[in-house]
């Protein structure tokens, strides 16, 4: 058990928190339990907030941009007010008619065209990684702190053309942004926050144009002007936020899940060609990301009546595993054909990075099990799940049998 | 076997162009284009249902 100065939940329909350990170390069985009695949870905390569990509530919301505003998207205590419909990070806190416009600036940027570009810097950063932690054979190695969680970090450093060395700072700022939102601001220098870096490296671009997203969207005009600097600033720390916590836990829980299972190791060894199909099952069983809406009136989704105001959580790992829409939605199966997953949501905000994502997620996996075909939880009291809207192993120590240093 | 896609729908995930790249392309946003116009060929159909299964905004049917 982990200690929490966070009040005990007693009943997950009706006093959820997903911020609380508990709900870390054991959310799908408390999806599981929510979906079958209940299905919408409710919670006083945070303001009151709400979690549908069923896939057909979950995309209904996500659909439902006019009973739905995504003003605010990371459920904490205090609730943006008046940002509508630009919000603090376009285009995901955006609401129509601003967002297609703020979204189709991004657009370019990550079509797998575009995104084809970033492989072989991922591979390479993927063999770097290795050969710093692939000391000696049969060493013990935390998979999510030592090797996942720098991947999404690199090539998004190099996409804004910032230093790879920023990225230990990117990472204490996600983690104060995402697991424990609206916590502890009170003790924070400002010269320590994302928005003095962000404001920093645009001051610098402005007199510096280099080629990368930064120079790009100070280049870029919405309506023959060009952007605001919030406008910059919020996209910036957008792409920085949402690029890398998600990223690293999809890796990180797709290890998890090949430590702890030697026959679906044991398939992508002998059958690589399978890994794009199992990149999928990767993302519908261990989906990381859980999204947010305020409700812009009342509403009523799934039998339960949404006053104007409550948040709303978008369980996406909910859904996907939703018997209803999935066939053996509760059994990872590495060779699902029919996967009409959402874990990077449906409807106008679909996740904007999904190509890039599934890129270092498909080269992170491939890299790593051409040089350590084989490895095991090292101890499975030891891993450490996320708390908060993005779920994933935080610590996974896995015990290796590395090959050497070949390709 | 024809492909019915709509384009409404698409919010550019993907999949389609993916797992049908001889009948679906994206084009600079990401967004799918449908290649085919008419019947699909013998050798395509089972590529056309993957990508009709696999979309989650069911912007994809197949009419037989």
């Amino acid at each position: 058990m982990s200690t929490t100065d966070k009040a005990p939940v007693t009943d997950w329909a009706t006093d959820f928190d997903h911020t609380h350990p508990d709900y870390a170390a054991s959310a799908p069985e408390v999806w599981d339990d929510l979906r079958e009695r209940c299905p919408v949870a409710h919670s006083d905390r945070f303001g009151g907030v709400w979690l549908p569990t069923r896939h057909e509530d979950v995309v209904a919301i996500a659909h439902d941009t006019e009973h739905f505003s995504s003003e605010g998207v990371i459920v904490n205590d205090y609730k943006p007010v008046g940002l509508a419909p630009v919000g603090y990070a376009a285009p995901i806190t955006s609401d129509p008619p601003f967002h297609a416009d703020a979204r189709r600036l991004l657009l370019p940027a990550f079509a797998p065209k575009a995104i084809a570009r970033w492989e072989e810097a991922t591979r390479q950063t993927c063999r770097e990684l290795l050969d710093e932690v692939l000391v000696g054979h049969d060493a013990v190695v935390d998979a999510a702190r030592d090797y996942a969680q720098h991947i999404p970090v690199r090539v998004i450093a190099e996409m804004l053309g910032v230093p790879r060395e920023d990225g230990d700072r990117f990472r204490v700022w996600i983690h104060r942004i995402l697991e424990n939102p609206g916590e502890g601001f009170e003790t924070i220098e400002y010269e320590d926050t994302l928005d003095y870096y962000l404001t920093n490296v645009i001051a610098d671009r402005r007199v510096h144009p280099q080629d990368d997203l930064v120079s790009y969207l100070l280049d870029a005009e919405m309506d023959g002007e060009p952007l605001t600097e919030d406008h910059v600033r919020g996209t910036i720390g957008l792409l920085l936020i949402a690029g890398i916590d998600t990223t690293w836990s999809a890796i990180g829980a797709s290890l998890w899940h090949l430590a702890t299972n030697p026959a679906d190791r044991a398939r992508l060894r002998a059958e690589p060609e399978l890994l794009p199909i199992a990149v999928e099952e990767f993302l519908r069983f261990y989906s990381p990301v859980t999204m947010a809406r305020i409700a812009a009136t009342d509403v009523e989704v799934g039998g339960a009546h949404i006053a104007e105001r409550d948040w709303v959580l978008l369980s996406f790992p909910s859904a996907n595993r939703d018997p209803e829409a999935f066939e053996d939605a509760d059994r990872f199966i590495i060779d699902r054909e029919r996967n009409r997953h959402v874990a990077f949501g449906v409807g106008i905000h679909r996740c904007a990075g999904s190509n890039l994502a599934r890129l270092e997620l498909t080269v992170a996996i491939d890299e790593w099990l051409k040089r350590v075909p084989d490895f095991e939880l090292a101890d499975p009291a030891a891993v450490v799940w996320s708390t908060g809207q993005v779920r994933g192993p935080r610590e996974l120590p896995v015990r290796v049998s590395a090959r050497g240093g070949e390709a | 076997m024809r492909i019915v896609y709509d384009r409404s729908r698409c919010q550019g995930h993907g999949r389609c162009y993916v797992l049908a790249p001889d009948l679906f392309d994206s084009d600079d946003e990401g967004y799918a284009v449908l290649l085919v116009t008419g019947a699909v060929p013998t050798d395509q159909q089972a590529a056309a249902r993957l990508a009709a299964d696999n979309c989650p905004e069911f912007a994809i049917t197949i009419e037989e």
